[in-house]
């Protein structure tokens, strides 16, 4: 007899079993789903969030959302992109609730305009540093979270899903339920924000690079 | 064509389509829309270094523990047979449909074997049922010891992901045990019904190996593993399932070839 090789499943097949199994009844089942999921869904919920704690917050409630929606999702589709936007539909509620607490409590005498913190303005550095400093200090990180957090959670959501997620117009303009053009037209407005707030950063280091200076 | 505004040149990099040719001429002939777009780049090259913390090899299984008891127990649907979700949903398992598939095989071979030499053979024996129900568990039985082989294989081959861990994490070769444990007891059953005794001890002795594996940590240390591994050779468990993987395929061509034979040659190896 010609013994069979071991068939090679691919983690969406493997997925779309352990789907099958969730639905029939087995919830230990969707244990898989969580386990194998759960490093993606935190990276993509860490760069919209910013932080490790809503993070995780957002991790729990996607992969919740998940269990109990299972039956909408098409066989057809991808449980990791599924779960993706999930998070991500999520993540901008979590973002903006989070703004809204913290404007009520940090500062009360300022209204949650979303306009007032997206001027670019506000997010330039009081005093730029040299790029000696920057270079050694990581400085240029702390001033690319501030700038991730100056963006309004459309924005946010928008850059993050194209930028790191690789997600089409078409899928972030569900995610951010709006038309297609207002979706192309908010991950415009991240990276022109996001380009006004590091640029001269980004530019002095590579001029020190370029002068020998950067360490 | 005229230079691209920021808005095209940001959709360009994003790899858009539209107007992608002529763009790409555009910038070969222009330096300024060039080093715009290097600078463009560049800040999104920056920001692709922003830090994300790791949560840590477990975190999967922290968020599982996290949600677990908030999941509401789901209702199996009637065309998963009603099965619960203690009893039947892990039958849903396509391994376990091959094995109950081969078991289930087994009698309708039977059967039908049975009616063929009834009517049709001018000397009907019960020897072609037997046959007939033979091939179908080598054939099954061969493919199972084929998995467990690479399952034994991989535990031999596991080591940490990188040198600075202290930890093998095994539960992938576990939770592919557990799997294999099932269907084993099946075969193991069934190759005893059939008389098979040697198939059975070695089908049983797999099945320890296995049980030893699925209730290991998920997480094992070196010394651990090197326990377990130990403890599969001092068995000679994969020795045992390539012979007997290897006279499996041997059985399997002379069931083909010398019906007469078979049952004689099975005696004789189970007194060996």
């Amino acid at each position: 007899m010609k013994r069979m090789s071991p068939s090679v499943e691919t983690p969406g097949d493997t997925d779309a079993i352990a789907v099958e199994r969730t639905l029939a009844g087995d919830r230990d089942a969707f244990r898989v789903l969580v386990e194998r999921h759960s490093h993606n869904v935190f990276r993509l919920a860490y760069r919209m969030t910013g932080n490790q704690h809503d993070a995780e917050e957002v991790v729990q409630e996607t992969f919740l959302r998940a269990y109990q929606k299972l039956s909408q999702f098409a066989e057809r589709a991808n449980f990791g992109t599924w779960v993706y936007r999930i998070a991500a539909n999520y993540a901008i509620d979590r973002m903006r609730q989070r703004r809204t607490e913290d404007a009520q409590r940090e500062l009360p005498g300022r209204g949650v305009d979303e306009g007032l913190e997206l001027d670019p303005m506000n997010i330039v550095p009081d005093a730029a540093p040299s790029p000696e400093r920057l270079a050694q200090s990581g400085e240029l990180a702390e001033h690319m979270r501030r700038a991730m957090n100056a963006l309004t959670p459309a924005e946010r959501t928008a850059f993050v899903m194209r930028h790191w997620g690789g997600s089409g117009i078409e899928e972030i303009a569900v995610a951010l339920k709006s038309s297609t053009s207002a979706a192309k037209n908010t991950v415009f407005r991240s990276v022109q924000k996001l380009r006004q707030a590091l640029g001269p950063f980004v530019e002095r280091r590579g001029q020190a690079r370029a002068m020998g200076t950067d360490l | 064509m005229k230079h691209p505004n920021e808005e095209e040149l940001i959709a360009y990099h994003d790899g858009e389509v539209s107007r992608r040719e002529a763009t790409t001429q555009h910038l070969a002939d222009c330096g300024e829309c060039r080093a715009e777009l290097e600078r463009i780049e560049a800040v999104l090259a920056a920001l692709d270094t922003m830090p994300v913390p790791d949560p840590g090899d477990n975190y999967g299984r922290r968020v599982w523990q996290q949600i677990a008891p908030r999941l509401p127990e789901r209702r199996a649907r009637w065309w998963d047979f009603g099965v619960s979700r203690h009893s039947g949903g892990r039958w849903l398992e396509p391994r376990r449909w091959a094995a109950a598939g081969a078991i289930a095989a087994l009698a309708i071979a039977a059967f039908l074997a049975g009616r063929v030499t009834k009517h049709a053979g001018p000397e009907p024996t019960a020897a072609d049922a037997s046959q007939v129900r033979e091939r179908v568990l080598i054939m099954a039985v061969g493919e199972h010891l084929g998995r467990s082989e690479m399952v034994l294989v991989e535990l031999a081959n596991a080591e940490p992901a990188n040198a600075k861990q202290k930890q093998v994490n095994i539960s992938g070769e576990q939770r592919r045990a557990e799997d294999l444990l099932e269907e084993n007891r099946l075969y193991r059953q069934t190759a005893l019904e059939q008389g098979d005794t040697l198939l059975a001890n070695v089908l049983d002795e797999l099945e320890r190996v296995l049980l030893d594996v699925a209730h290991s940590p998920d997480k094992v240390t070196p010394a651990q593993l090197e326990a377990i591994r130990q403890r599969i050779e001092a068995r000679g468990i994969l020795f045992k399932v390539r012979v007997v993987g290897k006279e499996l395929q041997q059985r399997e061509e002379s069931t083909k070839t010398s019906p007469g034979e078979n049952g004689s040659t099975k005696k004789e190896r189970n007194k060996a």
